[in-house]
């Protein structure tokens, strides 16, 4: 009685172990730096790529949702394509993470967008209110 | 003058619980009651004073006293009434004064109910629940206090993350800290029957409900928090296996596995051991949870050692453990099994699967939680395994936890006789394989969707058996039929309850089912007037309009919805908080039995020319709210007071 439960022990062990490494194996994903990606780049393979939004190279087309922007992390730059709006925190000169492969083509082909947030404590009502206030009213007045 | 109280009251408690544990368990060695009945006035005593730091800290939040940090960063003058009393627990510092006061509760119906039931526990249970508190105020006083003051003090404060600002902000992590500190009492219960050596049943008989109702307000609170991120967080999904959802949900694996083990133990005499070791398993997962999602080790391990928090918590993480495997060890000879297992077919191994497969469900959430921390402490590079890992390692293993839940309620003890397993279960397994022919006759191709499905109405084919059955003997003594159902669900009302819960988990396997295996999605820009179809549905934009709230800006898209006849306006919206970098997505949906149709608005033109959506049509979610609200009714009725026979 005591070996049958003792082997089926064994096997559940065993099918769990097999299961959680072909988990890892199959969806394991690489956080990378762009100089790291850069160094050494496999194309097809899944990473995670985390950089600054460089100023200025921010391009998005709504009717086609291309998104297309630059990736730096102060050695190397990495061109970025996505398809999709941008996620609301994500905005040039602001740290981003996307997820993605690299393309033989000499881009990261993002599939996903996790934008990060700054921890820091801005000035409330600052010099951001102008920019609403205006956007509040541009939106009232030929919005109607 | 407030905050320096509150911090007062936060340091007389941490004594008063020091000298309460230590009191206990004097009086528990030298039989004296005189120090345990000081151990409970100075129990009483910290919830008086807990109780005065929470309402300090919301006068603090009510009247905008912004000389408090936690206030100034977690509120701002145009924040809503309601939202800053929820406020009070926003952030760590605040949330860690909830848990407390709700231990402090806790501890206080303890005392009520069992200092004259469990005689020989009670103290030590007075102890390790003191200890515990004694731990919580030590972080409120030394590492997160909540009154900390800011100098200089701001003209306004920062305000609340804007996400939080949500109707599930009130319920969630009540629910959530009501479940996760209610797992204390099992454990303070198991410390003590392991140091008194009674490692008999009385512990488990006496924590039993205690148990249920931990387990009922952890569920609730995990599922208010789907609900949140579903209509909240605006990606159209209620799960992410994020490290947050993580940390609730293993203490909830564990203490599934342990509510099931109690049975074979109270019927069996066996496993023992392993219900002690679960119960320790599960509350260490508790204060791993807080440390994982509270001290930022998840953003990189170096992040830990930043804050004293995570030291704190891992410090008393360690030490719980340690104790807790120490007492196991000095009490091993006393735990062997009494009971043995006759048969593999039988319902002791059924719940011993369903014991290991939920454990094992907790370890590879666990292992995929700690993975990059592993591998960046280990190797120095960043890993991270996302949904899919979770989902590929999890799916076999719920699919096995739904088979074992028709198996296991009907399956007799001992030993299985072919008669008994024809009698209960052909029935059911031809309704389920129907149900997979009908299903994929009906154009299910999925062989995953099939599968669950079948499973599902397999068990449900078995519940409903059950209940006709027992229903059946009542009804012929004469018993009307609705009465009988009735009486049956209140006589046994622990069993019952366990049923309707298990139909609570089919529902809610039915909803996730759907939501993955059939919903689409589009996104696409549109100028005013012009629409895009998905699904059936027409979704035409119409026009973006502007307005001022209370404490933010907020943008609105109106779009018209139409299967052919229209079905009315959604109004996604995005929220522009000043504090805020960016802005918020505001989703708006309308909710179907069959399907929900989810609009988030994206980009748009100022002038309101265009406006760029993400439209889809979720299925069958809503099942997993309804699958819910079964749930937690199932388990409100297995906590009723059981009833005596009176027949």
């Amino acid at each position: 009685m005591r070996a049958k439960f003792v082997v089926g022990g064994a096997v559940i062990a065993l099918a769990l172990t097999y299961m959680i490494y072909a988990g890892v194996t199959q969806s394991a994903v690489y956080f990378v730096t762009p100089a790291e990606l850069r160094a050494s780049a496999v194309a097809g393979k899944a990473y995670r790529l985390g950089g600054m939004v460089l100023l200025g190279s921010l391009r998005w087309e709504p009717r086609t949702l291309d998104l297309h922007f630059t990736l730096g992390d102060g050695t190397a730059i990495v061109p970025v394509r996505h398809k999709g709006t941008p996620p609301d925190l994500f905005g040039e000169g602001r740290g981003a993470v996307v997820e993605g492969t690299w393309s033989a083509d000499g881009y990261f082909r993002a599939s996903l967008i996790l934008a990060k947030h700054s921890e820091e404590y801005k000035a409330p009502h600052g010099a951001s209110q102008a920019g609403y206030k205006e956007l509040l009213r541009t939106l009232k007045g030929e919005g109607r | 003058m407030i905050p320096e109280l509150g911090y007062g009251a936060a340091i007389v408690a941490l004594g008063l619980a020091l000298w309460g544990a230590l009191a206990a368990a004097l009086g528990a060695r030298t039989g004296r009651p005189a120090l345990v009945l000081s151990a409970q006035h100075a129990a009483l005593g910290v919830f008086a004073l807990v109780t005065a730091c929470l309402a300090l800290l919301m006068y603090a939040f009510l009247t905008f006293d912004f000389s408090v940090r936690y206030v100034a960063t977690n509120t701002n003058l145009g924040t809503p009434f309601y939202y800053r009393i929820t406020g009070v627990w926003g952030a760590l510092e605040g949330s860690i004064i909830l848990w407390t006061w709700m231990l402090a509760l806790y501890t206080l119906i303890v005392i009520l109910r069992h200092r004259e039931s469990a005689r020989e526990l009670y103290p030590w249970v007075l102890t390790v629940m003191l200890g515990v508190l004694a731990f919580f105020l030590l972080v409120i006083t030394v590492a997160a206090p909540p009154f900390a003051r800011l100098h200089p003090v701001p003209a306004d404060g920062h305000g609340l993350n804007p996400l939080l600002e949500d109707t599930g902000m009130i319920t969630h992590p009540v629910a959530l800290y009501l479940g996760f500190t209610g797992l204390t009492v099992p454990f303070a219960f198991a410390m003590a029957a392991l140091i008194t050596g009674r490692v008999g049943d009385a512990w488990l008989t006496m924590t039993r409900r205690w148990t249920i109702v931990a387990w009922y307000f952890l569920s609730l609170g995990l599922l208010i928090g789907g609900w949140w991120s579903y209509h909240v967080l605006g990606w159209g999904g209620y799960w992410a296996w994020d490290p947050v959802e993580n940390a609730a949900f293993m203490p909830w694996l564990t203490a599934t596995a342990f509510l099931h083990s109690v049975m074979i133990q109270e019927r069996r005499r066996m496993l023992q051991l392993w219900n002690l070791a679960l119960v320790i398993m599960t509350f260490g997962l508790t204060l791993f949870g807080t440390f994982l999602t509270r001290s930022g080790v998840i953003a990189s391990v170096h992040a830990f050692t930043q804050g004293t928090i995570g030291a704190f918590f891992l410090g008393f993480l360690t030490l719980v453990l340690l104790t807790a495997l120490g007492l196991l060890a000095w009490r091993w000879d006393a735990l062997g099994a009494q009971g043995a297992l006759d048969s593999v077919v039988s319902r002791e191994s059924a719940f011993l699967l369903n014991n290991v497969m939920l454990v094992a469900a907790a370890f590879t959430v666990f292992f995929g939680t700690v993975f990059p921390l592993l591998s960046e402490a280990l190797r120095g590079v960043k890993v991270s395994v996302g949904a899919p890992f979770f989902n590929q390692v999890n799916v076999p293993l719920f699919l096995g936890l739904i088979f074992l839940m028709g198996v296991g309620p009907l399956i007799a003890w001992r030993r299985a006789s072919v008669d008994n397993l024809r009698r209960n279960f052909l029935g059911p397994v031809l309704t389920g394989v129907a149900a997979a022919a009908f299903f994929f006759a009906l154009g299910v191709h999925s062989a995953l969707a099939v599968l669950t499905l079948a499973l599902t109405v397999f068990v449900a084919a078995t519940i409903a058996l059950d209940f006709a059955r027992a229903t059946r003997v009542r009804a012929r003594m004469g018993e009307p039929l609705l009465p009988a159902m009735g009486g049956l669900l209140r006589r046994h009302n622990r069993r019952y309850g366990g049923f309707v819960v298990h139909l609570g988990v089919l529902i809610i396997a039915v909803g996730v089912t759907g939501s993955q295996a059939w919903s689409v999605q589009t996104e696409t820009t549109l100028g005013r007037g012009e629409s895009t179809e998905l699904a059936g549905y027409r979704v035409r934009f119409e026009d973006l309009a502007a307005s001022e709230e209370s404490n933010h800006f907020k943008v609105a898209g109106a779009f018209t919805v139409s299967d052919g006849r229209v079905l009315g306006v959604l109004r996604p919206a995005k929220k522009f908080y000043p504090q805020e970098q960016s802005p918020i997505a505001y989703v708006d949906y309308r909710l179907g039995l069959r399907e929900d149709i989810y609009l988030v608005l994206g980009d748009f033109a100022r002038d309101g020319s265009r406006a760029t959506v993400k439209l889809q049509v979720n299925r069958l979610v809503s099942w997993i709210w309804i699958g819910g609200l079964v749930l937690t009714a199932g388990a409100g009725l297995a906590i009723l007071p059981e009833t005596k026979r009176t027949a």
